[in-house]
């Protein structure tokens, strides 16, 4: 084990992974002679060359339109969007062709690409470099969308990505990328897609999260004297661990899901629409969400307004508890 | 690498359009010239034919492609085996080209999953419906071969139109910085549907564009099946040779409406398709091998009827395809589908009893 910081996690993910796979190359926008500007590919290029951690023109599209033809070509790229708002230009290549190109063949040829981003607020950045953009992704057909909150998960998950044969997209909580520091094994390290992780244990309320909003709802579980709370990690958004999901709702019957992004048709509905499907018996209040607002995400000044926050948290666990 | 300006004059070989005589194209025999007609032949029967097809309800619409097939046959004759083919909707069927059976494409047509090919089995990745969006597949495949050191190169068919969309800009612009082998190919028949090439572009030509990426320019009469052959054989010469990506400006003009689903009669002057349908391709380069003794009415109407009969059968086959079975709804989403397929699958098959 050794202590990492989240972007050191994926940084060793990377080191790991092509030196195992040959055919796993990384690209994008600075991702080589900068090493990314959050230095997620950091020493990349020096160790395995230029072609395997490449320095794109700066074209998001395509990037991501290389990355199916790469694939197509027998590589297994990796593509970095700079930031979670600068990927949208991406959305066109992957709901086009990334999420349909493999059934379009009839299954007969697969697209193990992964594109990874950093993604959310909180860090005093200008317009365009807060956003959380996951519902387009994990709405999107074909693809699988993970995002972890530790720096063990983040190696861990991104890992798996890169070993998967569908397109993942990775979102990283550029948050944490530096604040959270964790033990982090050694060596190869998957945490396979799919397994939701039980962040904290406990029998009055189920805390739902994913990304930077688990070290939040932490925080707001600490503040709630007497309150016996559960934090389910979900980390893997698509394929979603739905076990876990109504294992957790059904031994505490009060669900609260946190979600930074904006509320309509946010993820936190999906798992809403889930529990009122399947748990409703075993539910002793409403589901309630804690959400970023259906605003644009504000500059930075009133950024905290915006953002889910402690407060707003254990308001909503008392409300449910009081229900 | 210095950037020269690109071509204006469009090259020809077959001599009819302007006067000159005809031209021999170095390395061509009898039997290329007349594999290359039976390529012309073959996919102008498929074009009329699916016409008909659409017209009689047995497959759904259609992109016509006629007095195209001389700049798609003429590319692909200048490919190797291994080389693979980008195409639009505009050259669905330049899989036949590359053995693909008539039945897989006019599957694809019938919306049936029997039109789903495996593009490594021909070369021929999947036909791209939305504009443009194919370009960085193809350079990104062309730059892929080149890393693993393997001699492929890739072409990748687009229009006048998709020459302003910001797709053809990126994989044109990747394909220049990585030195990929690609050859673009834009077959300017100078109709985006109803929108005219002076409403989609102030540059004077298609050609120029390639100054701006660094590559070079070329403009072919794209109904001369021997002027494309050779340029593509010029562009694959430098892709095989690392020099990168060649733009190839095919120029035509769009005698049919863009699909079965469009009515030109709203925006077309129909004297000018009169005018541009007696100079059609496949007429013309059977004029051209009449003239030098090669083609005569026997051996005509024999490739005709071999194309027919291959068309027939093609018909019959993709028709005698069992219906779909709905699990395709979720089969090839994805390698590992997600658990609610089943649960999915089970409620659909239930209730459609």
């Amino acid at each position: 084990m050794a202590e990492l910081s989240i972007v050191e996690a994926i940084n060793d993910a990377f080191h790991v992974e092509l030196a195992r796979d040959p055919s796993v190359m990384v690209m994008g926008e600075d991702v080589g002679r900068a090493g990314g500007v959050f230095r997620a590919t950091a020493g990349l290029r020096d160790k395995f060359g230029p072609d395997r951690c490449f320095d794109t023109p700066l074209a998001e599209a395509g990037i991501l339109g290389g990355a199916v033809g790469l694939c197509m070509a027998g590589w297994r790229p990796v593509c970095e969007m700079q930031y979670d708002a600068f990927s949208y230009p991406c959305l066109d290549q992957l709901i086009t062709h990334v999420g349909r190109y493999r059934w379009r063949t009839g299954g007969k040829m697969s697209f193990p690409l992964v594109i990874r981003m950093p993604y959310g607020g909180g860090v005093r950045a200008p317009e365009l470099h807060d956003d959380s953009p996951e519902t387009y992704y994990v709405h999107t057909p074909g693809v699988k969308v993970a995002i972890p909150s530790t720096p063990s998960d983040a190696k861990g998950l991104l890992s798996a990505a890169i070993r998967d044969p569908d397109p993942v997209v990775v979102l990283e909580p550029k948050l944490h990328y530096r604040t959270l520091r964790g033990d982090v094994p050694e060596g190869e390290h998957v945490v396979p897609l799919g397994k939701a992780r039980l962040a904290r244990e406990g029998d009055d309320v189920t805390l739902v999260a994913y990304g930077s909003m688990v070290p939040l709802c932490e925080l707001a579980a600490d503040a709630l004297e007497g309150v016996s709370v559960e934090i389910l990690d979900i980390r893997t958004l698509k394929p979603l661990d739905e076990d876990a999901l109504l294992a957790s709702a059904g031994k505490t019957g009060r669900v609260v899901i946190v979600q930074e992004a904006p509320r309509v048709c946010g993820f936190a509905a999906e798992l809403a629409a889930i529990l009122a499907e399947k748990a409703i018996l075993d539910l002793r209040g409403p589901v309630l969400r804690v959400t970023g607002y259906d605003v644009p995400y504000p500059y930075w000044q009133i950024e905290d307004a915006y953002m889910p926050s402690v407060e707003r948290v254990t308001a909503a666990v008392r409300k449910l508890l009081d229900f | 690498m210095a950037v020269l300006p690109a071509e204006r004059d469009l090259r020809r070989v077959i001599g009819d359009a302007d006067g000159a005589g005809d031209r021999e194209v170095d390395g061509l025999g009898e039997q290329e010239l007349l594999e290359l007609y039976r390529s012309l032949v073959l996919l102008r029967t498929y074009d009329e034919r699916s016409v008909v097809y659409h017209r009689q309800g047995r497959i759904g619409t259609y992109a016509i492609f006629w007095n195209h097939e001389a700049m798609q046959a003429g590319v692909v004759h200048a490919l190797d085996d291994e080389d693979w083919i980008f195409p639009s909707y505009r050259e669905s069927a330049i899989g036949l080209l590359r053995g693909m059976p008539p039945a897989t494409v006019l599957s694809w047509w019938r919306g049936h999953p029997a039109g789903w090919w495996n593009p490594d089995d021909y070369g021929v990745a999947s036909i791209c419906v939305p504009i443009a969006t194919h370009v960085p597949h193809a350079a990104g495949f062309a730059w892929g071969k080149k890393l693993k050191g393997e001699r492929a190169c890739a072409v990748a068919f687009f229009g006048d139109g998709a020459t302003s969309e910001g797709s053809f800009h990126e994989g044109a612009n990747f394909a220049a910085v990585t030195g990929a082998p690609l050859i673009l190919l834009c077959n300017n028949n100078q109709w985006a549907i109803s929108t005219p090439l002076e409403a989609q572009t102030r540059a004077e030509t298609l050609a120029d564009k390639a100054i701006g990426y660094g590559m070079p320019g070329v403009r072919v009469d794209g109904t001369d099946v021997l002027a494309v052959y050779e340029a593509a054989r010029e562009a694959v010469a430098r892709a095989r040779a690392g020099e990168g990506p060649t733009f190839i400006e095919a120029f035509s003009y769009r005698t049919a409406p863009h699909a079965t689903a469009d009515d030109q009669r709203a925006y077309i002057d129909l004297d000018r398709v009169e005018e541009e349908r007696k100079r059609e391709c496949v007429g013309r380069f059977g004029g051209y091998l009449r003239r030098a003794g090669i083609l005569h009415d026997d051996l005509a109407e024999s490739i005709r009827t071999e194309a027919a009969e291959a068309m027939r059968a093609g018909i019959a086959a993709a028709e005698a395809e069992p219906p779909a079975d709905v699990s395709l709804l979720f089969e090839h989403a994805y390698v590992d589908p997600p658990a609610s397929f089943d649960s999915d699958l089970e409620e659909l098959r239930r209730t459609l009893g």
